[in-house]
């Protein structure tokens, strides 16, 4: 950047450090970082998956003790947890995505409303649609 | 003239990753997680759970929800340790462990999913 | 009816001290005065020695931004009354180095404005003969919000990235390069994009969005670069699966 020539009193930009919990500072950072957080729940579901598969194929018996294992207290907690950040995750993405789509192409014709308006009725379709189609024994 | 960056590709994988994740995860992680364990709803026994794994659609699906996930994962989770702990010095070696992570997940899906007896 | 408001107002004169002061101030409170006005006040009667930009006074030069209040506003267009009944404590603009009082050094800015190439790219110039470009409503439409850009910076005090990482482009950069990318009447798009599609250029940008919330002129910056790493993807797809194709 620019060099500043040296006067008798001799010019110094002062500049603040950023502190390491800027995020902290204002709710908004916060919720960002929230909201960045939830990869992790996302990531913890593709594990839970893959435990959950691995159990099935080694069998009947092996899977049962994966149910039981699953009525655990603490896993109870944590999944419940993870499911918290993974709605937070799809609530903040279906309400964010619109604003990337140049949907404003064509003079704005498209309204933010119902690109999200769609995605929530998308979901809501995929949701309950697997809940019918897993559930029922 | 300066060389076009990669990160297009990446952040192409977190998107796809998120909207899986997004239509998915919160269904399948409130059943499999909380709704059958606790006996709210009635899964599946193991035979017909097994069946239905086992169709090709299904193993397909599968593998695609463990699979982008996980790359959206790497993506957020790096750009997070960059902003979060400040530690983009450390990028090289960031980069490594999430995305190598997510290419080591995405190997075992398939392996796990290809073949179920 | 003598009511009164106090400002701390940030101090720091490299002369004389190494870190920034707090300086307090009694400032009359009236109902229709605002930040600037306020600071007006202090350097007319109070202390001439305080140092702050301002121009227009309405909310159309981008001169005086500063932190009111640990946020990032246009000290001419915010009010005293809605912080009754104070403190107002005014700082320089967060995210940029400090020269002096409330002045802030600007040139990373300026660097960053001029490498995006905002000006109207084209390869053949219309001789005037030929007559105006002509453009309807809608193409009108396509970039004027992104042309409303004041060049304020309040969107990099707010921007987290920009304070972690001062080689990001920053949001009005962005969305400055993309009032001209969507412009009909300019030919830069794939110049810019060399420029834009960089870790230092948009992929820099996490979403946080404050960005966006904060613009006082409403250009939604955060969109801007959304939008444009949407396309940057394209185009990527495009020289990676068409390279014979590529213009």
């Amino acid at each position: 950047m620019s060099q500043t020539a040296h006067t008798a009193h001799h010019p110094r930009w002062y500049r603040t450090r950023v502190s390491t919990y800027w995020w902290s500072r204002k709710w908004a950072y916060f919720l960002f970082i929230v909201r960045e957080l939830t990869s992790l729940a996302v990531a913890y579901f593709v594990v839970f998956t893959l435990m959950q598969i691995h159990a099935l194929r080694q069998g009947a018996e092996v899977y049962a003790e994966f149910q039981e294992w699953l009525r655990r207290p603490l896993l109870i907690s944590l999944n419940a947890i993870s499911l918290f950040f993974v709605l937070y995750h799809a609530i903040t993405w279906f309400n964010l995505a619109p604003r990337a789509i140049s949907a404003r192409f064509r003079g704005k014709r498209i309204p933010d409303l119902l690109i999200t308006a769609s995605n929530y009725g998308a979901w809501l379709v995929v949701s309950l649609g697997l809940v019918w189609l897993l559930s029922g024994g | 003239m300066t060389k076009r960056s990669n990160e297009p590709f990446l952040w192409f994988l977190f998107s796809a990753g998120g909207v899986v994740a997004a239509f998915l995860m919160p269904v399948l992680l409130f059943l499999n997680g909380l709704a059958f364990p606790l006996g709210w709803l009635t899964p599946f026994g193991y035979e017909k759970t097994l069946d239905l794994v086992k169709h090709p659609i299904t193993r397909l699906l599968l593998f695609v929800m463990c699979s982008l996930p996980l790359f959206h994962w790497a993506h957020r989770f790096r750009f997070t340790l960059y902003d979060g702990l400040q530690i983009k010095h450390l990028n090289e070696v960031i980069s490594f462990l999430s995305y190598g992570g997510a290419i080591v997940g995405t190997a075992l899906a398939g392996y796990l999913l290809w073949n179920i007896p | 009816m003598a009511e009164t408001i106090t400002l701390e107002v940030a101090r720091y004169r490299p002369e004389q001290e190494m870190e920034p002061t707090f300086q307090q101030f009694e400032v009359p409170f009236r109902k229709d005065w605002v930040v600037l006005d306020a600071l007006n006040y202090i350097k007319d009667k109070l202390d001439t020695s305080l140092s702050y930009r301002w121009s227009c006074r309405m909310g159309v030069c981008g001169s005086c931004g500063m932190m009111v209040n640990d946020e990032p506003k246009l000290t001419c267009a915010t009010f005293l009354s809605d912080y009754m009944p104070g403190p107002v404590r005014v700082e320089p603009l967060r995210n940029f180095p400090v020269v002096r009082d409330l002045v802030i050094a600007m040139t990373d800015f300026m660097v960053k404005l001029q490498r995006v190439k905002p000006w109207l790219i084209r390869e053949q110039e219309k001789p005037l003969s030929d007559g105006e470009y002509l453009q309807t409503p809608e193409q009108l439409d396509d970039y004027k919000q992104f042309s409303m850009c004041i060049n304020c910076l309040i969107c990099y005090a707010a921007c987290p990235v920009y304070g972690l990482d001062p080689h990001f482009l920053g949001p009005a950069a962005i969305a400055l390069a993309q009032r001209y990318n969507r412009d009909s009447r300019d030919e830069g798009s794939q110049e810019r994009l060399d420029i834009l599609s960089q870790h230092d250029g948009i992929w820099g940008c996490t979403f946080v969005g404050e960005c966006t919330k904060v613009c006082p002129k409403h250009v939604d910056p955060a969109g801007a670069i959304q939008q444009y790493k949407l396309e940057a993807t394209k185009e990527w797809f495009k020289s990676f699966l068409l390279p014979w194709g590529a213009k």
